[in-house]
């Protein structure tokens, strides 16, 4: 290990990002001050027809993901499971549930909200957890059901979704009063896709060795394309991201000093380890460059039609990472291998996320299989620290490491 | 040239010493609460139960839990690697390792060449652990050591449904208050501990010739229970609990 290589330079954007951050929060926190509508939406739900009716879109799993980082999990989570519910229960529910009711967090809690859309593209847990919320706050509910797509899009998924992309709209048109705008629509369609496409090349860098940033940085950039996505904003600052981020690999910058393993990780990141982990793989010259979870926010892209927004959207969001079959998802997995050139994949096993950590032990086999590269499987929860074991964590890591070294012919 | 493993477990300090890759010499003692002390006190004996002294040791390899506190090895390296070496080492034909030790256990496949190929730990959980035997030892009075043979005494192994060691514990309090032979329910402890152990190896399809290594290999109940699972016979070495020691001097020998 060399002995306190020198720092790369942060990423200036971060910066940005951060204030751009706060003013979304801001603004949404002030909406009803200004007379505006604020709408609670699963992290992927169709987003877009709320930002072209000037809905304020707000994501309890942004804010779960904050409350994560920082550390504020365990008490809200503990908090939740005095109200009865369920240690089993997703962190991101439970944290939100319990939120609401003490107004905690780092934000003081998320605005009310005068509508929920949820869509179940990403787990059932959302379900109840929205149903929970609708009666808590007293507001209307939309669900998109979208069919879990084992082995493909069929004709009776799309007609299925199509018409609740229909009653989606005519929901908003009824709670707003308002009639929807077409040529907002698809103005903001079109930027919805820009975004995602820009989302992509930002991902895309860290094919480059050294990798001028981590999926630690993804999972810190993701936050706009969830939160923004179909704004003018998002599509300007992954612009001025992804300037930057050419100029780094211009310059021969990589986040890791010394990248010498490239890893791929899959799951939610922990978000309370954050820092934990970057560094205890940094330490291994080893550079987690990118992940499945932040390419969730582009991997649909093939499927929109970026001048017809609304029609394809319906297969845009019922196609997502999570609502498709575990068969697919390897495929994507070893794809990503492929592209980003790694030397391992750690998989995040996540106590919250059922949809994702299941079928995990099959990836693993057939990624094995395919590539014979090394699989590390590490459990935690994304939010609850009770669940994170330091010293078990640092074993397994370096066991791991040992293993791709000895196979990259380095030990 | 001789070269040193240490190996800090979560109960005991083992050491091991190696020379023209034969075994000089093996240590194990508790660990107590002081990693540093443990691990210099059981080099230290080792040294003079072979007459030998530092000068003599060319290079140290710590690993185990307190790996990291010994801050007189050359290098640490996990107990996965080590383990790993350790079993190449006593019988190079092995394949697979089940190591079952104080605070987890953990499966590991080794390649063709054996070097370590994948590797399973229990996740933060005692179940299948040597303190869960510990744990049910206490509960029905019996010394650890002697479990085992109690084990194999048994005529109508109990069932122990529950896969938590507090829940499985209370589980077996009942299973005395209604006066359940205490052989038993020892087999079925060993079975239900056997059966969370069987997992790991079969997450990651581990292959035969199977060593079993760490402080448990020395319960024949527990060998035995877990043969059955795997469907196996297993390696047991004389120095199961130093394998990973002697794992670390192979690895210090080669670096
Ligand atoms: S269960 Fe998974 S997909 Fe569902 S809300 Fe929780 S983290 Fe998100």
């Amino acid at each position: 290990m060399p002995d306190n290589p020198v720092a790369p330079p942060k990423i200036k954007a971060a910066k940005k990002m951060r204030d751009l951050m706060t003013t979304y929060y801001l603004e949404a926190l002030g909406a009803a001050q200004n007379n505006r509508q604020v709408a609670w939406i699963t992290s992927g739900g169709p987003v877009e027809p709320l930002v072209a009716m000037d809905i304020i879109p707000v994501y309890p799993e942004n804010h779960g993901a904050m409350i994560g980082s920082a550390k504020m999990g365990e008490d809200l989570c503990a908090k939740a499971e005095d109200m009865g519910y369920s240690p089993d229960l997703c962190a991101y529910a439970r944290s939100d549930i319990a939120c609401a009711v003490v107004k905690g967090g780092p934000i003081g809690g998320l605005p009310k909200p005068d509508m929920l859309i949820c869509c179940n593209n990403i787990c059932g847990t959302v379900l109840k957890w929205y149903e929970i919320q609708a009666r808590y706050f007293q507001v209307p509910l939309f669900i998109l059901d979208t069919p879990v797509c084992h082995t493909g899009y069929t004709p009776e998924i799309a007609d299925y979704v199509k018409a609740q992309v229909n009653e989606y709209i005519a929901f908003l048109e009824q709670v707003t009063g308002k009639k929807m705008d077409p040529d907002k629509m698809n103005e903001v369609g079109r930027l919805s896709y820009e975004g995602q496409r820009l989302w992509q090349q930002v991902l895309n860098t860290t094919a480059h060795k050294p990798s001028p940033m981590s999926a630690f940085d993804a999972f810190f950039f993701l936050a706009l394309i969830v939160t923004l996505r179909g704004t003018q904003i998002a599509v300007d600052f992954y612009k001025e991201l992804i300037d930057e981020l050419a100029q780094r690999i211009k310059d021969g910058i990589g986040v890791v000093p010394n990248e010498t393993f490239r890893l791929l990780w899959d799951n939610l990141p922990v978000w309370h380890r954050l820092k934990w982990l970057s560094d205890r793989f940094s330490a291994h010259q080893a550079c987690l460059v990118a992940d499945t979870y932040t390419s969730a926010w582009c991997s649909a892209l093939t499927h929109i039609d970026e001048n017809n927004f609304l029609d394809s959207m319906a297969e845009a969001y019922t196609r997502i990472y999570l609502n498709i079959g575990v068969d697919q998802m390897a495929q994507e997995v070893l794809k990503m291998i492929r592209f980003y050139d790694v030397n391992g994949l750690v998989m995040h096993s996540n106590r919250s996320c059922k949809p994702y950590s299941f079928g995990q032990m099959d990836i693993m086999r057939i990624v094995r299989e395919k590539t014979g590269i090394p699989v590390l499987m590490i459990e935690a929860d994304m939010v609850d620290p009770r669940y994170f074991s330091e010293s078990q964590m640092e074993t397994r890591i370096d066991a791991f490491m040992e293993i791709v070294k000895h196979k990259a012919g380095r030990s | 040239m001789i070269f040193a493993g240490i190996d800090i477990g979560s109960n005991t300090a083992k050491a091991a010493l190696i020379k023209d890759n034969t075994l000089v010499g093996t240590r194990v003692m508790p660990t107590g609460y002081h990693h540093l002390k443990a691990g210099t006190r059981v080099f230290e004996e080792l040294m003079q139960q072979t007459g030998l002294s530092r000068s003599d040791i060319r290079t140290v390899v710590a690993t185990g839990y307190g790996r990291a506190s010994i801050d007189f090895a050359d290098k640490a390296m996990t107990e996965i690697l080590c383990h790993g070496a350790g079993a190449c080492f006593l019988d190079p034909d092995i394949r697979g390792i089940i190591d079952v030790g104080g605070q987890d256990s953990k499966a590991i496949a080794l390649d063709d060449q054996g070097h370590v190929d994948n590797f399973a730990m229990n996740d933060k959980c005692a179940a299948g652990t040597g303190r869960f035997l510990e744990v049910m030892a206490n509960a029905l009075e019996v010394a650890l050591d002697q479990m085992g043979d109690v084990g194999l005494t048994a005529d109508n192994p109990a069932k122990i449904s529950s896969i938590c060691t507090v829940f499985a514990e209370s589980e077996v309090i009942s299973m005395i208050a209604r006066q359940e032979k205490r052989e038993n329910i020892i087999a079925g402890i060993h079975d239900a501990a056997a059966a969370r152990v069987a997992i790991l190896a079969a997450k990651i399809r581990i292959r035969g010739p199977i060593m079993m290594t760490g402080g448990v290999a020395k319960n024949p109940g527990m060998i035995a229970a877990l043969e059955k699972r795997l469907n196996q016979p297993l390696i047991i070495s004389p120095y199961c609990q130093e394998t990973g020691a002697i794992g670390a001097a192979v690895l210090a020998s080669r670096m």
